[in-house]
């Protein structure tokens, strides 16, 4: 009988995990075979979050981890550098320098959904994350960042690629390693392509900011730029995906919620908040390593050992959060994990947001009576960024926006 | 709709200021917002609360905890004495925990309690209005009120409080939360002046800042604690010339010690401050129409100014207690760790229970030393503490035993303490570099960790507060992200814990046990 963890793991489970993450809190901290301590309660992650002791840089892990990336963005750099770099990155994103870019996104985004769901209108069955949950994110992060729309088909392949390589534990990790970069050189290519472009010719995007920004610390490297760039690029939609899927489908899996939102359209504010505690997209932190010898939920986690937070647990611990099994529209004081926290806290939390409201707000208003064909659908593989491959459904119309 | 944010919980993640970049505003990590935002921001406002990654922003007072059960005791009459910050959380907490007797606040100000910290910040800005800082309003807790008439007596054998109007509240349990004034200019008619303030009301903050939107020539702050540097970076904001004179070798020595007070006065100084340290002013000086005109410091050297504010510190109000038989005194309200008062002989009481910045109690991670604290999460905290001790019996009352935090905002910078800065013999920086005021610094006292301070680094500090809570040793041996190469400790350069006193303010009489009782004396060394 394999470990919880080793179940979670197991694509087959995807589609229910959360009875497997309850029996992973049993133990707080679990080293797995190939040393790798999984921790999954909440005081204990959060914790681990703001250890200075834990490292999110892999070249910390001792030489057997196969060959190290080339060049780390800053999700996989520790501070200093980290803070340095998503301080450029944020100076062309959000506060103190731009910090009403997310919020004037607003009607761009509004827009969007609805022509998407416009494309729904005339028909009786569709799937939501290829029509929606898809292109939507995707066209939000080419507008940012200055990514040609046209180019969007190119880089999918890219971006699917490089998640599916993602993963905790490191028994096949160097040839994921390996997989995964060939697929991010081609992405690096072209990115780096594009910021000579907006090199020569700048515009108002992140991308334009990142090439010509020096300030009294410097600017980014083109090193710099490209990793910033690729990591924006997937991580900017890869998650909303997810938690746009787990959104509707959790809607329509509890269809007085529906209901509730539809009476009450403010209702979605405290919704994504509750999907993102209840059906986190980012289910597992996957890539830290303890500098230090780490006491914490009665285990010492050795220095050196590869440290899985599984996120997707915490937010489910009932010491934490009282009947975490029930999603509740209204649930107060609402401390989930969805987001990480510490340092590493997620940098597009503010666009995923904005992205998720507006676009299941308008799906629950407008789509009549909408039902699941599958339930469970198809989900990815990928057990740290869970969620439907598809999400088909039916529905009796779709509402003028 | 009324806005707080509980500053000692926010880590600077700035997800406010993304969904309501109107009302919310940040320096790196220096929080600032609007608290009475207009209404057509309220959808944003519930958008960022809901946001919050550590829960920080406040539309109600929000319960922290679900209530502990039935309380022992759900009846009687119980008497807030302040009707602040604390006073009110007690007010507010009593009912979560299930008390239903009658609870009656007693405030010497009129009106709604209100918060403080953005008087020295936003509203001398300009961004908030003086009398826009109300707290959120509490639960209806159905508590009388008795506003505007401060309490003059309390008699504890008798159970009442006597106000200044002649009135008598009775009581079964009272909680003393009168809180602290500003301390003032000691010459009365140089702090007469136009032009001399001090900084502590709603009504102080309002003056003050018509005094500096008019534009003064330039601004004299009387010393570098919190709030002189909250208001000197005001000042400079404001682009206002500003002279800071500080008795101590740097600003903000008496907080944090002279390795951190360095940093300080890098930073006020890199924003024009003309700062003078080792300094004190020896006169406020006037021009015939009783208009400041200057001062004159110690050091012989003058300064032109005709805005002044005194900010050198705070007097506990506690005078009103006097004859009441309890430990009260210039030093605060002698308690035990859960808030129940101690008498002048060193006997718990059993229905006096202190909280707020007059509250002095034992500290076991420093040695059972007792303190009090003026912040702002001391006087949520212990108030909550207190409340819900009021209303429980012996088995469940719960001990104050958090490690202190605090915080302050000045020249774009977020400033986070944790644990107690002064009970330490030396310092080290263990991430980030003092020179780009990024960084987190760790006390040491003996061997064990007892505070830490952060700029523009708050999410790192609950590690370091479980480290002074687990008595970790200091200096940190272990291995770390951010540690730069040649730092290691230093001396703290902290000012003398113990101050020798002027004299005595206790003597003991009587001979038996039966007899003996101490005695508090007064001014004028009568007892």
């Amino acid at each position: 009988m394999s470990s919880p963890f080793e179940q979670i793991l197991d694509p087959a489970r995807r589609a229910d995990p959360y009875p497997l993450f309850d029996r992973l809190r049993d133990t707080p901290v679990a080293r797995q075979p190939d040393g790798t301590y999984v921790v999954s309660t909440y005081r204990e992650i959060v914790s681990l979050l703001h250890d200075p002791r834990v490292s999110s840089d892999r070249r910390n892990l001792g030489s057997d981890a196969g060959e190290a990336p080339r060049d780390p963005s800053f999700i996989g750099l520790d501070p200093p550098e980290h803070d340095r770099l998503r301080r450029l990155a944020m100076r062309h994103f959000g506060p103190p320098h731009a910090a009403r870019t997310v919020e004037e996104l607003r009607p761009e985004m509004l827009a969007i959904a609805t022509r998407l769901i416009d494309g729904l209108a005339g028909r009786s069955r569709a799937d939501i994350v290829d029509e929606v949950a898809y292109p939507l994110p995707v066209a939000v992060i080419c507008r940012l960042l200055g990514v040609p729309e046209e180019d969007e088909p190119r880089f999918h392949a890219w971006a699917d690629q490089a998640i599916e390589t993602l993963g905790p534990g490191e028994q096949d990790r160097a040839e994921r390693e390996r997989a995964r970069r060939e697929v991010l050189t081609e992405l690096e290519n072209y990115l780096a392509g594009l910021a000579e472009d907006r090199r020569r010719a700048p515009g108002t995007d992140m991308l334009s900011g990142f090439v010509t920004y020096h300030g009294p610390e410097g600017g980014m490297t083109h090193r710099e730029v490209v990793a910033t760039a690729v990591l924006l690029l997937i991580a900017g939609h890869e998650t909303t995906i997810n938690l746009i899927a787990n959104g509707l489908l959790t809607f329509l899996r509890h269809p007085g919620l529906l209901d509730r939102v539809r009476a009450e359209p403010g209702l979605i504010v405290p919704a994504v908040e509750e999907l993102l505690r209840y059906e986190p997209p980012v289910q597992l932190i996957s890539s830290r390593i303890a500098l230090a010898d780490i006491e914490v939920g009665g285990t010492t986690i050795p220095a050196g050992s590869p440290v899985v937070l599984a996120v997707a647990a915490g937010s489910r611990d009932p010491a934490h959060t009282p009947d975490p099994g029930l999603f509740l529209l209204d649930r107060p004081r609402n401390e989930h994990l969805g987001f990480g926290g510490g340092a590493h806290y997620c940098f597009g939390a503010p666009l995923a947001r904005l992205e998720t409201q507006i676009v299941l707000g308008e799906l629950v208003r407008r789509l009549r009576a909408p039902r699941l064909v599958a339930d469970p659908p198809p989900y990815r593989p990928s057990a740290v960024l869970r969620g439907p491959r598809h999400l088909v459904i039916d529905y009796a119309g779709v509402d003028p926006a | 709709m009324r806005v707080v944010v509980d500053l000692t919980r926010c880590q600077g993640y700035g997800q406010c200021v993304f969904l309501a970049p109107d009302v919310f505003t940040m320096r790196e990590e220096a929080l600032l917002y609007d608290l009475d935002p207009a209404a057509d921001q309220d959808d944003h406002v519930r958008r960022a609360a809901a946001a919050c990654p550590v829960q920080a922003i406040h539309l109600d007072w929000a319960a922290r905890r679900p209530p502990s059960g039935r309380p022992a005791r759900r009846e009687g009459r119980i008497v807030v004495v302040g009707a602040s910050l604390a006073g009110a959380r007690a007010a507010e907490v009593l009912r979560r925990e299930g008390f239903e007797g009658t609870i009656t606040l007693i405030g010497d100000e009129a009106g709604e309690p209100y918060d403080r910290p953005p008087l020295s910040k936003q509203v001398l800005t300009g961004q908030v209005a003086a009398g826009h800082t109300l707290l959120p309003r509490l639960r209806d807790t159905g508590a009388e009120w008795l506003c505007g008439v401060p309490a003059a007596a309390l008699d504890v054998a008798g159970k009442r409080v006597l106000l200044a109007d002649g009135r008598e509240v009775p009581f079964d349990r009272v909680l003393l939360a009168t809180g602290t004034r500003a301390r003032p200019w000691p010459e009365p008619a140089e702090a007469a002046l136009e032009g001399v303030h001090t900084l502590r009301t709603v009504a102080d903050a309002a003056r003050l800042r018509a005094a500096l939107a008019a534009g003064p020539r330039r601004v004299l702050i009387l010393g570098a604690g919190f709030t002189g540097s909250e208001i000197a970076s005001v000042c400079r904001e404001l682009d206002l010339p500003v002279t800071v004179v500080e008795r101590a070798a740097t600003p903000l020595m008496s907080a944090l010690g002279g390795v951190i007070g360095e940093v300080a006065a890098g930073l006020q100084r890199a924003h024009g401050v003309d700062l003078r340290c080792g300094v004190t002013v020896a006169a406020l000086e006037g021009d015939p129409a009783g208009r400041l005109r200057g001062a004159r410091l110690s050091d012989g050297s003058t300064v032109e100014a005709d805005v002044a504010v005194v900010a050198l510190g705070s007097v506990r109000n506690v005078e009103w207690l006097q004859g009441s038989g309890l430990a009260a005194g210039p030093w605060g309200v002698t308690c035990d760790a859960g808030c129940r008062a101690v008498d002048l002989n060193g006997l718990v009481t059993d229905d006096v229970f202190v909280a707020g910045d007059i509250a002095r109690f034992p500290h076991p991670l420093y040695e059972y030393q007792f303190m009090s604290l003026e912040h702002w999460g001391n006087a949520v905290d212990q108030a909550e503490i207190a409340a819900h001790n009021m209303v429980s019996d012996q088995a469940h009352r719960w001990p104050y035993l958090a490690a202190p935090v605090f915080w302050s905002s000045q020249f774009g910078v977020n400033i986070k303490s944790a644990g107690v800065p002064t009970f330490a013999d030396e310092i080290m920086i263990t991430q980030g570099s003092a020179a780009e005021r990024r960084f987190v610094a760790v006390y040491g006292y003996r061997g064990r960790v007892t505070a830490a301070v952060t700029f523009d680094q708050a999410m790192w500090l609950e590690f370091y507060q479980r480290l002074i809570e687990g008595a970790a040793p200091f200096p940190p041996d272990f291995r770390h992200v951010d540690r730069r190469a040649g730092d290691g400790p230093v001396s703290a350069r902290v000012p003398e814990r113990v101050v020798p006193t002027a004299g005595a303010t206790v003597v003991v009489t009587g001979h038996d046990p039966a007899e003996r009782r101490a005695s508090l004396l007064h001014s004028g060394g009568t007892a």
